[in-house]
């Protein structure tokens, strides 16, 4: 049931492994009570496609890895009033930022053509089955959302614990500006 | 109030926050705020092993000191007025850790110290969620050719613990500092894989006392880390009885 003063909620999953959002799933019986005075309006729970207008608060889990990620992230910015980096990919770039080391040309081989990538037949020399269409192209280095985006709030873990999902959420529809360094920090 | 806090020919009192306190002849402020239970934050400082003073996290202000100086390495003299934090000393020390975690390829969640790592208790302490300036993400190799331990620099803060204990405890030298600036990196005699090393004794307490997971023990899990600080718990001992036998 939506109402017009109801808080409008948001979740997104960008360069990441969506261990976050199991996190906030694991919030268990919680989800019931924020669902009772907020909107989800935008997650990958629900089934909206088109990231909506006026959003109070979305979490973003993830690193900018790819153009489309960029895209994502801007838009979702000029459409939230606060932006909260969810998860240590969104906060650091972590796990995804190994691949930094790295040229995309190689990683896109290591993943698509190198022997072991799983491709059967493998590919012809000099021939690369990465796919050049319909997949978002990969930025030369995968970034913290804070580097693309201004992000109100950080929320470090991999992944944050339900704990400090729910304590962030309830803060900031409390209208209180939360710091969940007491239940998480970088790794846990 | 401990015994340290009782007068002898050899205390004096100076002020740390304002409070007086009483240190002893050729203690450095670090260990007088120890002894008084005020938290300076430390990384490369561990007890036993001698003040390096290079990680800079323990700057203090000095009243009529226009610059800030390293706690562990400061001598602590007669009515010296220490601050041990204000919003200048707390900005500097977030921005060095900063610079650690951008300096290298710091990623908690694949490492084996994870939970037991200074750098990330600093980071958790000091309220450090993100990274101003941008990451460095340094192509850097991990030398896994000893049969017992690993060093890995990606990981390295470059504190030194391992180069002094390796020389002022185990007495091999076979640590050291190669490279300048950014480009500083531990090695192992001169510049050669850990494994071939003529004066390694493989004692491990290199490992011991590394505050990252720069140095590990092959084989080793997130809870075996959490016993290294058990270990370091000898340190001060071991320099101790050294100092009893000059």
């Amino acid at each position: 049931m939506t109402n017009a003063t109801r808080p409008r909620l948001a979740t997104i999953w960008l360069d990441g492994c969506s261990g976050c959002h199991m996190s906030l799933l694991d919030m268990d019986e919680r989800l019931i009570d924020i669902a009772s005075v907020a909107d989800i309006v935008f997650s990958p729970t629900v089934d909206t496609k088109e990231f909506p207008e006026n959003v109070d608060v979305t979490l973003m889990e993830g690193a900018i890895g790819s153009d489309e990620d960029v895209e994502k992230a801007r838009k979702i910015r000029s459409r939230t009033k606060i932006l909260v980096s969810m998860g240590d990919c969104a906060l650091t770039a972590n796990v995804v930022s190994m691949r930094n080391l790295f040229t995309v040309e190689d990683v896109l081989a290591r993943a698509y053509d190198e022997p072991g990538s799983g491709n059967v037949p493998e590919p012809r020399p000099g021939e690369s089955r990465a796919p050049k269409r319909y997949v978002p192209k990969l930025q030369t280095k995968a970034r913290p959302v804070h580097e693309v985006v201004e992000v109100d709030y950080f929320l470090p873990g991999c992944p944050p614990p339900a704990d400090a999902i729910h304590y962030t959420i309830t803060e900031l529809l409390a209208g209180r500006a939360p710091d969940p360094s007491h239940l998480t920090r970088f790794g846990r | 109030m401990t015994h340290k806090s009782i007068p002898t020919p050899d205390s004096f009192t100076l002020r740390i926050d304002g409070t007086d306190v009483v240190a002893q002849v050729g203690q450095s402020i670090l260990e007088v705020a120890q002894d008084h239970n005020i938290g300076i934050p430390t990384l490369c400082y561990l007890e036993g092993l001698t003040p390096w003073g290079g990680c800079r996290l323990c700057l203090v202000e000095i009243k009529g000191s226009g610059r800030l100086l390293p706690a562990c390495s400061t001598l602590a003299t007669e009515d010296m007025d220490v601050t041990t934090t204000s919003p200048r000393i707390e900005r500097y020390r977030r921005t060095i850790v900063e610079l650690l975690f951008s300096e290298r390829n710091h990623i908690c969640a694949v490492c084996v110290s994870n939970g037991n790592c200074e750098l990330q208790t600093l980071a958790q302490e000091m309220g450090v969620t993100h990274v101003h300036v941008p990451y460095r993400y340094p192509t850097l190799l991990v030398d896994s050719s000893h049969d017992g331990f690993r060093l890995d620099h990606n990981r390295c803060v470059m504190c030194t613990r391992c180069v002094r204990v390796c020389e002022e405890i185990e007495g091999a030298a076979t640590k050291g500092v190669g490279g300048r600036g950014i480009d500083s990196m531990i090695i192992n005699d001169l510049n050669e894989p850990w494994g071939e090393s003529d004066t390694c004794t493989s004692c491990g307490k290199c490992v011991s006392v590394c505050p990252t997971g720069a140095l590990t023990e092959k084989g080793t899990t997130f809870a075996d880390m959490a016993k290294r600080r058990e270990r370091r718990e000898l340190l001060p001992y071991l320099t101790q009885t050294r100092e009893g036998r000059r």
